[in-house]
């Protein structure tokens, strides 16, 4: 009886799924961000390069990897919405 | 450094005080159930609850601390910004919608949720609360740094006084009106963060800060046999000349006022450049640049030496666009102020000299953390590098207070979107701390004895309303986030380990009650310890909470969620390793010895950062020990 949620959560049949894109999609996520460490370990005089507009890489993938965040936060909502909505047409 | 105090600004933050305490009047009228207390209902909106989230994670940390951090160590600083946010990718991604699907009021609800075992319950209760004890220290301290020139009370008094009004918030309302209130925070210190930037961009960069800042004095000088420096000017005479880390500092007198200047050798010429310094004589009295404290003669510092636009130098450029700020930057040259520490006779000297450095290193790593073999770099400090953008990539899905505000949302697709709205506000704010931070870099702002007060200080050379509404922000932020953690903290004492641990029989009420008790000891635990640790680093605490979240917290998680033969066992073995090994990492770690009074080098683990070696122990013990004990797993599934 302790072991229940604050609030009541439906049965979510698109959960596998979900967990499955969710993990893709850290994955995806980590390989961009290791880069950014990669590089700064093993060149970081790289990150001084100038690339567009007389920014240097450090400042371009620092940003690119929190708006990166944003923008993988709001495609991983879109799908996820998506997949409760085929199939879970009486939950939630 | 002494400030002036303004009545505008008293005004304003007793105006946003009394709305803090004013919701939480409002809202301690609506809780009377456990759950109201500790998950706010579960029925709070996504959108309110994003925004609350942001206010959580936004804490002194990001706010003080980064803008700080960046303002004296540039890009490095923002590491911090990059990787707070990544972490959050963490959460999004593999953590918010299943936690939310296990839990009930805590973290450790929700690890137990499948086992029902006593040593999860106790592993989890302890860990929850040892994180949110070290995430509770750098907030107290901030809290204490902000009150010195809002309201010109001294570091103590403002510790006691966010204590206070916290209790007061945390045993009055519970989760209800600490969501509300990281709600408007959040809003408010996005909003106004967003109209300081406006305000730096508009300024533009100059090499005169402003009409007050100081300006310092080179004296022309000469070195015979390289040991005897003569001043040309006779006016001053040279009393004392020491050599620290091959930095030759000579104190100066003339007109019965002493001096410390900087020996510099530059374009064949020599010359003395002024300092920043205190001095601690032999009977304890603290001297700031050979005056007392009361005298002003101690004055802000940070300013732009050579700024470059298309090639040509110039004074200033006028209002420039974000791309530009950045640009202009990293082709021109910032002084920034290093520190060194001697003695001279019986006195105890710190000074701060000015250290010229290209903006191109400005805006790259490693003037903090370094990576670079031509700057010297060793294994060691790479892997600290290494170590802490791992710390925090991992360190933000395993904080507890925030694990608990996936409770107050009524659904999964509910705990999803408010991920997101956090992640955008809190994404869009750390792209502004560049800004806030670089704008301090250079606007003669800095205050040398606490990075922390860099941002709110920058916002009052803009006027006093913006600095008493940005300041009044950064108190509620501390007020906010250390409400959330003695929520959690207090959960874990008065829910996981009396009531769950403990097993002892309480009503619905009687839980209450606890929790609200844990939270006023808690809270004043809290207080002893931000006076204590008074002057400490924010962020050096805050990496901390990180790295022991990452390392206790987080494989459990992770594991729990995603490997089918987790055991009990693991799980609790998993976080008392990840506690222990992280925070024995870190006790014996140079920056501890250095605080200890010890020689940093002797430090029997040269790593600052713990979370590469406690954050794999972790893990490996986890599979480990599961591996040992799966047959619990198959005995609990024939008992079902």
């Amino acid at each position: 009886m302790l072991h229940e949620p604050a609030s009541k959560v439906g049965t979510d049949k698109a959960a596998d799924k979900k967990a499955r894109l969710g993990v893709i999609m850290f994955i995806a996520y980590t390989l961009v961000y290791s880069g950014f460490v990669v590089i700064g370990l093993t060149n970081p005089e790289l990150m001084g390069l100038q690339l567009i507009s007389g920014q240097n890489l450090a400042i371009i993938y620092g940003f690119g990897l929190i708006v990166l965040a944003i923008v993988m936060g709001f495609i991983y909502n879109y799908f996820c919405t998506k997949m409760e909505d085929k199939m879970n047409k009486t939950n939630l | 450094m002494i400030y002036e105090v303004s009545n505008l600004a008293i005004i304003i933050f007793l105006f946003i005080v009394g709305l803090v305490l004013g919701l939480s009047f409002y809202f301690a009228r609506k809780t009377k159930s456990a759950s109201g207390y500790y998950a706010a209902g579960g029925n709070i909106h996504w959108a309110v609850n994003g925004i609350a989230f942001a206010g959580d994670y936004l804490s002194a940390a990001s706010f003080l601390g980064i803008c700080g951090m960046i303002a004296y160590s540039g890009y490095d600083g923002f590491l911090y910004s990059i990787g707070y946010l990544a972490g959050w990718v963490v959460a999004l991604f593999l953590v918010a919608e299943p936690l939310k699907k296990l839990g009930k009021y805590t973290f450790a609800d929700a690890l137990d949720a499948k086992f029902n075992s006593k040593h999860i319950k106790l592993a989890a209760s302890i860990s929850t609360l040892i994180v949110s004890v070290f995430y509770l220290i750098p907030q107290m301290v901030g809290a204490g740094d902000l009150v010195v020139p809002l309201l010109g009370l001294p570091h103590w008094l403002g510790v006691m006084i966010v204590g206070s009004i916290v209790i007061f918030i945390v045993a009055t309302a519970g989760m209800t009106s600490t969501t509300y209130v990281q709600f408007i925070k959040g809003a408010m210190l996005v909003i106004f963060s967003s109209l300081l930037t406006v305000y730096i961009l508009r300024n533009g960069l100059s090499l005169t800060p402003n009409e007050n800042y100081h300006k310092f004095v080179q004296l022309e000088a000469s070195v015979a046999n390289d040991t005897a420096i003569t001043i040309s000017d006779p006016a001053y005479v040279i009393k004392t000349k020491i050599i620290a880390d091959k930095l030759t500092f000579v104190k100066v007198e003339k007109d019965g006022n002493t001096g410390w200047f900087k020996l510099n050798h530059t374009e064949g010429k020599t010359i003395l450049s002024e300092m920043l310094f205190i001095t601690v004589t032999a009977d304890g009295t603290k001297l700031y640049n050979g005056a007392p404290k009361s005298d002003k003669k101690f004055f802000q510092v940070g300013h732009l030496s050579k700024i470059i636009v298309d090639g040509v130098e110039v004074d200033k450029t006028g209002p420039v666009g974000p791309f530009e700020f950045v640009k202009t930057i990293e082709k021109s040259e910032i002084v920034r102020f290093a520190k060194k520490a001697f003695t001279d006779g019986q006195d105890k000297v710190t000074v701060w000299y000015q250290n010229p450095t290209s903006g191109e290193d400005i805006m790259k790593p490693g003037l903090l953390y370094k990576i670079s073999k031509a700057t010297g770099a060793t294994f060691w400090d790479r892997l600290n590098f290494l170590s802490l953008m791992l710390a925090l990539f991992l360190g933000t899905s395993a904080l507890p207070h925030i694990l608990i505000r996936y409770y107050t949302v009524p659904s999964q697709r509910a705990a999803r979107k408010s991920t997101i709205v956090a992640i955008s506000a809190i994404g869009f704010f750390y792209i502004l701390t560049l800004f806030m931070g670089l704008g301090s870099m250079i606007n003669g702002v800095l205050d040398v004895e606490s990075s922390n007060m860099s941002a709110p200080l920058l916002a009052k050379t803009f006027g006093i309303g913006l600095f008493s509404i940005i300041s009044a922000i950064a108190f509620a932020t501390v007020l906010g986030t250390v409400s959330g953690l003695i929520v959690a903290s207090s959960g874990a004492i008065a829910h996981d380990f009396i009531d769950k641990y403990l097993q002892v029989e309480m009503t619905d009420k009687g839980k209450v009650k606890a929790g609200k008790i844990a939270a006023i000891s808690v809270g004043i635990f809290a207080i002893i310890l931000g006076i204590l640790f008074k002057g400490m680093n924010v962020s050096f605490l805050v990496g901390l909470a990180f790295a022991v979240a990452a390392s206790a917290n987080l494989p459990a998680i992770l594991f729990l969620l995603f490997w089918k033969k987790t055991t009990a066992k693991g799980i609790a073995w998993s976080i008392i390793v990840g506690i222990i090994s992280s925070i024995g990492i870190i006790l014996f770690s140079p920056s501890m010895y250095e605080r200890y009074g010890l020689v940093p080098k002797d430090a029997p683990i040269p790593l600052d950062n713990p979370g590469i070696i406690s954050i794999p122990l972790a893990v490996i013990t986890l599979i480990v020990v599961s591996q040992l004990t799966h047959k619990d797993n198959s005995a609990k599934d024939l008992n079902k």
